[in-house]
């Protein structure tokens, strides 16, 4: 598991003295460091964006940071890792949710507990077939009804599950 | 020959139209001298659209300060000369604010020209926006981190669109004309750039429409939230302006060259479209925000 702290990348890699994600440029300059990070990572990786220290984050910086980066990662080329988030509170989440809303995308947030939560546009089916896997932990990818298998499968290619051998899996639980 | 342009005793939004009015038979390179000595009240809008007018000169505009001197004073304190003295031949002597940090004004007026302007906003209005928008506003502490994302959305339109420089002031105060003495967070947001017309057709943005003005181009741009540019993530700056001020029952009004669009709430009796107004570039956005009140009151 590899932990990205968003606020040093804000301060540090995309030199910017400031605690709050604001303005398309700012949340280009931190998904790229961001990317960079990733592209390191081994394949099925985990990897935990850590908002912790971010103030508040508005709709631009939103779209540039969480919906490229998920887009991105969805794309064909993209490096097959994982992303979970952290440290997401309500400062970002009307910003966040928006921009997953008006893409079509979800991302799971990951609580300092080890809970997790699917946030975004996600069926009434795809989060009740999410929150079982959270739960048990694991599902066996046999024994599936049709209709239920193809809305795991979407959810790993989604990223929003992985396969763990036969079984869908969480992303996490985060050390 | 010299015109003299004359600034109302009440300066907002809408009385701005005079000023506009008197200047629109004039040549840019006319000589101008505005004069605001009679002027006894300005909102956010009222002074940064005046120093907005100055960079639409092309000869430098002469500028006669308000007479009274709480007026003057309080202009000085929201920082409008500061910025004035460097776009206009201010006449006679004006107040020096003893400093940035003592004014009573919640953001004075502030250039915003580069993206790092939006992030020195941001991050000087959080804390003193919240305590206004808690304790006189009486909103949700939710409401705070909305104020400063709309805010840095409403500026990053000039950093983006605008093609120069623009201003942003931020205030609050008691709104007598329209609310009865509530309190309001009014934030202005102006610049004489492009435009929203000019720049909806720099991104080959016009919608298929064979009418197209800039009463057309405010429509799409912040009703259906067409940007400039073709990318699906675009647009959703303003669209998060209309979602922040609907919820909060606040107003908002954006200009754009001869053309004003104006979402409104119940408390106000504007007119949500106007056009054929005196011609004036860039655009101009003002968000209002009321006082909460309770449903017994």
């Amino acid at each position: 598991m590899t932990r990205i702290d968003v606020g040093s990348v804000l301060r540090h890699s995309a030199n910017l003295p400031f605690s709050d994600l604001v303005t398309r440029p700012t949340g280009a300059a931190v998904r790229r460091c961001i990317q960079t990070e990733l592209a390191a990572l081994s394949e099925g990786d985990v990897a935990l964006l850590d908002f912790s220290r971010i103030g508040m984050m508005d709709y631009s910086c939103a779209d540039e940071v969480v919906a490229k980066l998920l887009i991105a990662l969805a794309g064909q080329d993209a490096h097959s890792g994982y992303i979970v988030f952290h440290g997401i509170t309500d400062a970002h989440l009307e910003a966040i949710e928006t921009v997953l809303d008006h893409h079509g995308l979800a991302l799971v947030v990951q609580f300092a507990d080890g809970g997790a939560r699917l946030v975004g546009s996600v069926t009434d089916d795809e989060r009740a077939i999410w929150e079982t896997v959270y739960a048990r932990g694991a599902v066996a990818t046999n024994h599936e009804p049709a209709e239920r298998a193809r809305i795991l499968e979407s959810l790993v290619q989604r990223r929003l599950l992985r396969h763990d051998g036969v079984a869908y899996a969480p992303l996490g639980p985060v050390q | 020959m010299t015109v003299v342009i004359a600034v109302p005793s009440s300066l907002d939004d809408l009385t701005f139209e005079s000023v506009l009015d008197q200047l629109a038979p004039h040549p840019a390179d006319a000589k101008v001298i505005v004069d605001a000595r009679h002027s006894t009240f300005a909102t956010p809008y009222g002074l940064t659209a005046l120093l907005t007018l100055a960079q639409t000169r092309a000869e430098k505009a002469e500028f006669l300060p308000p007479e009274n001197p709480d007026t003057v004073s309080y202009w000085a304190r929201a920082g409008f000369f500061r910025h004035a003295e460097e776009l206009f031949d201010v006449r006679g002597h004006v107040p020096r604010p003893r400093s940035s940090g003592e004014s009573d004004v919640l953001l004075e007026v502030t250039p915003v020209t580069r993206s790092d302007d939006v992030h020195g906003v941001v991050e000087r209005i959080q804390e003193r926006a919240a305590s206004i928008l808690l304790n006189k506003l009486h909103l949700e502490s939710r409401a705070t981190m909305g104020f400063a994302m709309t805010l840095s959305e409403a500026c990053q339109n000039i950093v983006e669109h605008a093609g120069r420089g623009g201003w942003v002031m931020v205030q609050a105060y008691n709104y007598r004309r329209r609310l009865g003495g509530r309190f309001v967070v009014v934030i202005a947001v102006c610049d004489a750039g492009v435009g929203f017309r000019s720049s909806l057709e720099s991104g080959q943005r016009r919608p298929l429409t064979d009418r197209w003005d800039d009463a057309v181009a405010l429509e799409a741009a912040v009703v259906n939230g067409v940007s400039r540019y073709g990318d699906a993530g675009r647009g959703q700056g303003l669209k998060g302006i209309r979602g922040y001020v609907h919820r909060w029952e606040g107003k908002l009004s954006v200009r754009s060259g001869s053309a004003r669009i104006a979402l409104i709430p119940n408390w106000d009796d504007d007119v949500p479209r106007r056009e054929n107004l005196a011609f004036f570039p860039g655009a101009q956005l003002q968000i209002t925000i009321p006082e909460k009140v309770s449903a017994a009151a």
